[in-house]
């Protein structure tokens, strides 16, 4: 059947709607293949707009991971804005793919990468814009298999009803075998069912369906339960060894619209075992994987060459932990010396940051902010969470900044964490002006400000903090209110810190979906028909809206969140294996009621967390000692 | 800590080269801000060895003249770059426009006269409208209404709030044609405060007739430059040919009408 572009259509509507070139698609370094020619074809969904999606490394990756492949093709899309999808329903323009604005409904594969939960409700809004079913049980032949993916996907229970298909972990290599299973499918002329039992049956993809949840008396799940014979009682997740043999995105693509990030992305290394206990991404990413500085600098080279950006980023969830990170700066430093090449490390730990360092980022171009992450405001505190910086080494670590020539640092902490008291809480703004004051006294002058930037803490699954009750966003609010009358009143050092916070509102809602099981799909659906889109953008974002739905699909809301669980009580992704072990996570969370620390497996013994031996992985880091050669002798 | 970089400052322009590119087809959906990301970077991309503004946010020197809207096509923008190394600009279009998606397309680069002002030199622009499934009498009557009239005011929001403004003054001359799928007008425009764009043309032609555009019509500016006392909008960079030793080279300003995509040129 030909598929045919919707662009002529489309293209009636652009002049009407805000921003049009996000929906025209023309990127550099994007491709459009020939749809014939391909057996297997990809849709690459990031749920939010444009300007976010765009530079998600994940869904670049494996477009180009795919576009790779003789005979397969992967286009995108992305959320359209209210203004495009009213357009689109009046006159019967259905969702399409950026790149050859083709039907979305027409592909073999909807992969939709969630790095948040609050995308879920632009997942419904896509199927329904695209003609999809809602619902995976009332699809046909002619519909695509919905496929999640991202950290949400370590626990898709609450959109089970809405997906056909899940990977945990890392996608590069999921997503070649599930083409070769798909493939062969179609060459079959195996049904849906069939196929979905194909990828089942590896283990390696979540087929919802194929699983029972049995509930006890009292609300709680029993368990989880094959119902067929062919599927494992458990999935696993992915992990791709060897990151230098996975140097994507190797042309990245460069948008035509403003994003959120303009600049060429290096991922660094892979996973993180610091061992913060509130990091999801810390716990599902395991175990370290870093790339080579020789890999790094050469995806640096063809990266810059192939896009034009002016500002390299060298991301990882920690990325001065890079065991050669000093000499990849220096290195790139080097190269780069003369051209306005700036870098930027994205996350730092305050510990493993120095100065040097961070002269090197900025010696060839634009010098950024620098953003340290203590989380906790109490050193009380930081050792329930397990993350080990002191208040002295903060201090000592933002005066050096500041004597380097930064005037503007941002210090960033949660409120909610478990344990966690007023005064933890104060402690904050005690910190927030001994690093002013120090930065004064080192400067010389009172031009030093820095930013406290606040997140509310949702308790994640695959965390120690996974049994935990969940702060009320009333005992949030109040916290908040009180550090900023705390930042106010010293009024010698009120003018010199910003304070930025958002209420304790959509922690509550992402707390309610992180955690939720499959009854928890009733509400989603039912915000989305209330009209409840774009979740994370708080212009769009209703509290209200989540809360009348869960009263009228009979959801406690708090059962989700605020309620604490018990160690034996069996949690909705428990058949989801990301490796941990459930009783390690159990251990590790009485550990942090004792305030107890623990050290990062790099450099101690393993702790026995169960990740490497269950997935079959293990750390892979450096020194290489090598270095960077100028490029005019490479 | 000084309020400058350690290090000597960059080196100054040694040249600067006047180039006009369009916009067309899909990428007049770019704005003036999209247009200018992706020129700094094809720029980077093709090498060219740009002149850079001091301080600690170095900036490459560029510096554009006027804009089409978004959703508005041309053939005829233009932007003048400063350079720290002095080049062949025939070797700048080249590898410039190579770099550049296709749509925004490199098509003259003259080396700019020095002392001079671009942006003083464009005082009026040519645009194409061409207005799909509207009969062509329907627009003849409703020019004629538009000639006939001395002051046409409409109402836009601008970036100043809302502004009432004529229209009928800042048109130079307006006519109907017919093209092949539907009826064309053509417009000069001079460029005033605030501007009158294409739309507001409509907006005016609509205001002092019943003409009825049931689809969202497609403007394209044809060129933008000197007003000629015969009403003509002519090339800007001419004086930069003369200055440069090349006065023949205006082939495109005649060429660039049967460009323009998916709207044939008046009969």
């Amino acid at each position: 059947m030909p598929v045919e572009s919707l662009f002529p259509r489309l293209e009636k509507l652009l002049p009407q709607i805000s921003k049009p070139i996000q929906y025209v698609g023309g990127e550099l370094n994007s491709q459009v293949k020939d749809w014939d020619e391909a057996e297997v074809r990809w849709c690459l969904m990031y749920p939010d707009a444009y300007e976010v999606g765009l530079p998600n490394q994940g869904v670049m990756i494996l477009y180009e991971v795919l576009n790779e492949q003789p005979g397969v093709l992967a286009e995108r899309t992305y959320s359209v804005w209210p203004d495009l999808a009213k357009l689109m329903r009046e006159n019967g323009v259905p969702a399409f793919s950026i790149d050859a604005h083709r039907p979305v409904k027409a592909f073999d594969v909807l992969g939709i990468s969630f790095s948040t939960e609050l995308g879920y409700t632009n997942m419904l809004e896509a199927l329904d814009l695209a003609g999809i079913p809602l619902h995976a049980k009332d699809r046909t032949e002619d519909d695509p298999i919905v496929l999640a993916g991202g950290h949400a996907a370590f626990n898709p229970e609450p959109i089970a009803a809405f997906i056909d298909a899940a990977v945990l972990g890392d996608g590069e290599q999921a997503v070649l075998e599930m083409t070769e299973i798909l493939k062969q499918a179609k060459r079959d002329g195996a049904d849906r069912a069939e196929t979905l039992l194909r990828l089942a049956k590896t283990g390696g993809v979540y087929v919802p369906r194929f699983y029972d949840v049995e509930y006890l008396e009292d609300g709680r799940i029993g368990r989880v339960v094959p119902n067929h014979p062919d599927v494992p009682w458990r999935v696993s997740k992915r992990t791709v060894m060897d990151l230098d043999e996975w140097p994507y995105p190797k042309q990245p693509l460069v948008p035509l619209a403003e994003t959120v990030h303009e600049r060429m992305s290096v991922e660094i290394f892979r996973g993180c075992t610091r061992g913060c206990r509130f990091c999801q991404a810390g716990m599902i990413t395991r175990p370290v994987r870093e790339r080579s500085i020789t890999g790094i600098g050469e995806m640096v080279k063809a990266g810059l060459e192939a896009t034009g950006y002016e500002e390299v980023g060298l991301l990882s969830l920690s990325s001065a932990d890079h065991s050669e990170i000093g000499e990849i700066a220096k290195g790139l430093a080097d190269r780069y010396e003369g051209t306005q090449t700036s870098l930027s490390l994205p996350s730092t730990r305050v510990d493993a940051f120095n100065i040097d360092l961070a002269q090197e980022l900025s010696r060839n171009g634009r010098r950024s902010g620098l953003t340290f992450a203590p989380e906790g405001g109490s050193e009380r505190l930081r050792k329930v969470i397990n993350k080990m910086v002191t208040k002295e080494d903060l201090v000592a670590t933002v005066t050096a900044a500041y004597g380097a020539g930064w005037r503007q640092v941002k210090l960033y902490f949660m409120v909610g964490l478990p344990t966690e008291t007023d005064e933890d809480v104060l402690e904050i703004a005690d910190m927030a002006r001994e690093v002013i004051r120090a930065g004064r006294q080192a400067t010389g002058t009172r031009d030093v400000k820095c930013t406290v930037s606040i997140g509310g803490f949702v308790p994640k699954p695959h965390t120690p903090f996974q049994w935990v009750g969940q702060a009320d966003p009333d005992t949030i609010d109040r916290r908040l209110k009180l550090l900023r009358d705390a930042i106010r009143d010293d009024k010698s050092t009120a003018k010199s810190i910003g304070y930025r916070y958002h209420d304790g509102k959509p922690g509550q809602v992402e707390g309610l979906l992180s955690r939720g099981d499959r009854r928890v799909g009733a509400v989603l659906e039912e915000v989305w028909r209330q009209g409840g889109i774009f979740d994370g953008w708080s212009e769009h974002f209703s509290y209200e809206r989540w809360m009348t739905a869960a009263q009228a699909v009979g959801v406690d809301v708090d059962r989700y969140t605020t309620r604490e669980r018990d160690e034996l009580e069996v949690l909705p992704w428990d058949h989801l294996d990301s490796g941990l072990d459930k009783d390690w996570l159990w251990s590790d969370w009485q550990e942090a009621l004792a305030e107890q620390d623990l050290d990062d497996c790099r450099w101690i013994p393993c702790f026995d967390c169960g990740v490497c031996p269950q997935m079959g992985t293990e750390i892979q880091v450096g020194p290489t000692g090598k270095t960077l050669l100028p490029l005019s002798i490479v | 800590m000084s309020k400058q970089p350690p290090g000597a400052p960059p080196p100054p322009p040694v040249q600067r080269i006047r180039l006009r590119y369009t916009k067309r087809g899909r990428l007049r959906f770019t704005s003036h801000r999209d247009i200018a990301r992706v020129f700094e970077r094809a720029l980077r991309r093709a090498q060219v060895p740009m002149a850079f503004s001091a301080g600690f946010s170095p900036h490459p020197k560029i510096s554009w003249v006027g804009a089409a809207a978004t959703g508005v096509a041309s053939e005829a923008e233009y932007v003048e770059i400063a350079l720290a190394v002095v080049c062949d600009p025939e070797q700048v279009r080249q590898a410039l426009d190579a770099s550049l998606p296709a749509g925004i397309d490199l098509v003259e680069a003259v080396v700019a006269e020095p002392g001079t002002s671009l942006p003083d030199r464009v005082q009026a622009s040519s645009w194409l409208i061409g207005l799909p499934q509207v009969p062509l009498q329907d627009l003849e009557q409703a020019v004629v209404k538009f000639l006939a009239a001395t002051v046409i005011e409409v109402e836009r929001m601008t970036k100043n709030g809302r502004r009432v403004f004529d229209t009928r003054s800042a048109v130079v001359s307006m006519r109907a044609t017919q093209g092949d799928d539907c009826a064309i007008l053509r417009v000069v425009v001079q460029h005033v405060t605030p501007a009158v764009r294409p739309d507001d043309v409509l907006t005016g032609l609509r205001s002092v007739s019943d003409l009825a555009t049931p689809v969202p019509p497609a403007a394209t500016r044809l060129a933008q430059g000197p007003l000629t006392p015969e009403g003509e909008v002519a090339d800007p960079l001419a004086p930069d040919r003369v200055a440069a030793g090349h006065p023949g080279a205006t082939a495109g300003a005649t060429r660039q009408v049967s460009e323009v995509a998916g709207v044939q040129p008046p009969g």
